[in-house]
């Protein structure tokens, strides 16, 4: 493909037919699922569906078993030679996905490291930025995720909220063309989502490309320009949140979102919503 | 009759000779720590090949006595062609034996490592090198550096039996003034001491790293 028609309609990612399989488990079973450029896509299921699996899959945290994922028009992991699939070598695969950035449920950040040093390391040890120009760019990276205070503060002596910031302007800092996150909030605090689903909505607002497996259905209906609702490996659903949320009549994907609502629903009097309810 | 005098008297020249075991002692432990670093990402690795030279490797050196393998050194390194002093072949030999026992010490530091630290590694574009390097080797002296700085104190009073070929250091000088004098008691005596306060410094710096480690903690 020539670089014009990389300027046009072609989607950043574009998952064909991927199948995974752990042992004899089929944990993805042939997904057809493509991103376009500053589209936010919510993907939500029960949990063993394998959202996350297939969030791996497109950052090759996983080997994906069939099928093919394009980033930006390149084949992720693998060279096709005359039909067979060969896995390609590590640096090739970190080349393809150079422009992929990722953000854990766990956070992941590392603690022998400050909050700065986190962000500032890969641009100095992947990037090769000189020590002082990382470190500047980082310190306007944890800005952005309004931490600059508490750059010099180790993992441990941070909130998750603070940490899976950090973790947001560590990715960032890279300067990806896509954000993927696997359950950003999943592990904190309820108080503390908000703040990590605000520093979402902003990179939402600037544009940024962005893939996130959650199972916050408020922040699904109100950002995403595409819900995709995974169920046993498949893609049962996929459309604007409308069309997911309110119009699909799919008996999984009503169950599902019906175990949501309940879960989250702590007042009810006769068929008045509380004004508090969460927004579904 | 226990002379003071004559413990005083050979105390300069037993200092002196100290110089050298703490300079053979520690550089062995640190290119030790290189090797062991190597070999135990080599043990931990997929590959058979690099697993079966790792797994040789620490059970060698640790199932055959240091003083064989000294005098295996000093002996045989000769008649294959290698000629080197004895010094730096007694060094590396004992930066081979202490190579092993690091490898087994940090095997569970690494195994220690959350897997996602790693592969937030990889998501930001670290080489393999650069993660063994930043990442994992760090993580792992925090979670081992009791046993690394014990592995410490054990070679610089393993580095005694360097004196056995031909390598000045205390043991070997304590030896030499000992048979001068018809002293051994006092000698060897204060060749004890020193052997005795080197490790207190070593076992001191050990706890001051560990403390700048426990900053890195909750505060």
């Amino acid at each position: 493909m020539s670089e014009q028609t990389a300027a046009g309609g072609r989607p950043i990612i574009d998952v064909k037919g991927v199948w995974k399989r752990f042992g004899t488990v089929d944990v993805l079973k042939g997904i057809d699922l493509s991103i376009q450029k500053s589209e936010v896509t919510c993907i939500i299921g029960p949990s063993g569906s394998g959202k996350s699996t297939l969030l791996r899959c497109i950052a090759f945290l996983e080997e994906y078993s069939e099928g093919e994922i394009y980033i930006e028009g390149e084949l992720l992991g693998f060279s096709l030679e005359n039909g067979k699939r060969r896995r390609v070598s590590d640096a090739e695969v970190a080349r393809v996905r150079r422009n992929v950035g990722f953000v854990f449920q766990q956070f992941n950040l590392w603690p022998h490291m400050t909050a700065l040093e986190n962000v500032a390391a890969p641009l100095r040890l992947a990037r090769g930025i000189p020590r002082e120009d990382a470190a500047k760019r980082a310190r306007a990276m944890l800005d952005k995720v309004g931490l600059s205070a508490r750059a010099d503060a180790y993992p441990s002596q941070l909130s998750g909220g603070q940490q899976q910031r950090v973790g947001i302007a560590r990715a960032l800092a890279m300067e990806p063309h896509i954000m993927l996150f696997d359950e950003p909030t999943s592990a904190l605090d309820p108080e503390l989502v908000g703040e990590v689903l605000q520093v979402m909505r902003d990179l939402a607002r600037e544009g940024m490309t962005m893939a996130v497996v959650t199972h916050e259905m408020g922040f699904a209906a109100q950002v995403a320009d595409k819900v995709v609702f995974i169920d046993r490996g498949v893609i049962a659903v996929s459309g604007s949140p409308e069309q997911v949320f309110r119009d699909n009549d799919n008996p999984r994907l009503r169950q599902f979102l019906q175990n949501y609502f309940e879960r989250n629903v702590f007042w009810q009097s006769g068929d008045e919503t509380p004004a508090d309810a969460p927004a579904l | 009759m226990f002379s003071i005098d004559v413990a005083l008297k050979s105390l300069p020249l037993l200092l002196g000779a100290s110089v050298w075991t703490i300079v053979y002692s520690l550089s062995s432990v640190a290119i030790g720590f290189c090797i062991g670093t190597l070999m135990c990402a080599a043990g931990l690795s997929q590959s058979p090949v690099l697993r079966g030279i790792a797994a040789f490797y620490v059970s060698f050196f640790r199932g055959v006595p240091l003083l064989v393998q000294l005098l295996l050194s000093y002996y045989c390194l000769p008649l294959i062609g290698i000629n080197v002093p004895s010094s730096v072949a007694a060094v590396g030999t004992l930066a081979l034996c202490t190579g092993a026992y690091i490898a087994e010490i940090l095997r569970g530091g690494f195994l220690g490592i959350p897997a996602g630290l790693i592969e937030a590694a990889r998501m930001v574009g670290l080489s393999r090198a650069q993660i063994l390097t930043r990442i994992e080797v760090p993580m792992a002296v925090r979670f081992t550096l009791p046993s690394l700085v014990n592995e410490t104190t054990m070679m610089v009073k393993a580095s005694s039996l360097i004196s056995v070929v031909g390598v000045l250091e205390l043991t070997r000088l304590a030896q030499n003034i000992a048979t001068s004098t018809f002293q051994p008691l006092e000698i060897y005596l204060t060749a004890g001491v020193i052997y005795f306060v080197i490790n207190a410094a070593i076992t001191f710096v050990g706890s001051l790293v560990e403390r700048g480690f426990r900053a890195e903690k909750a505060a």
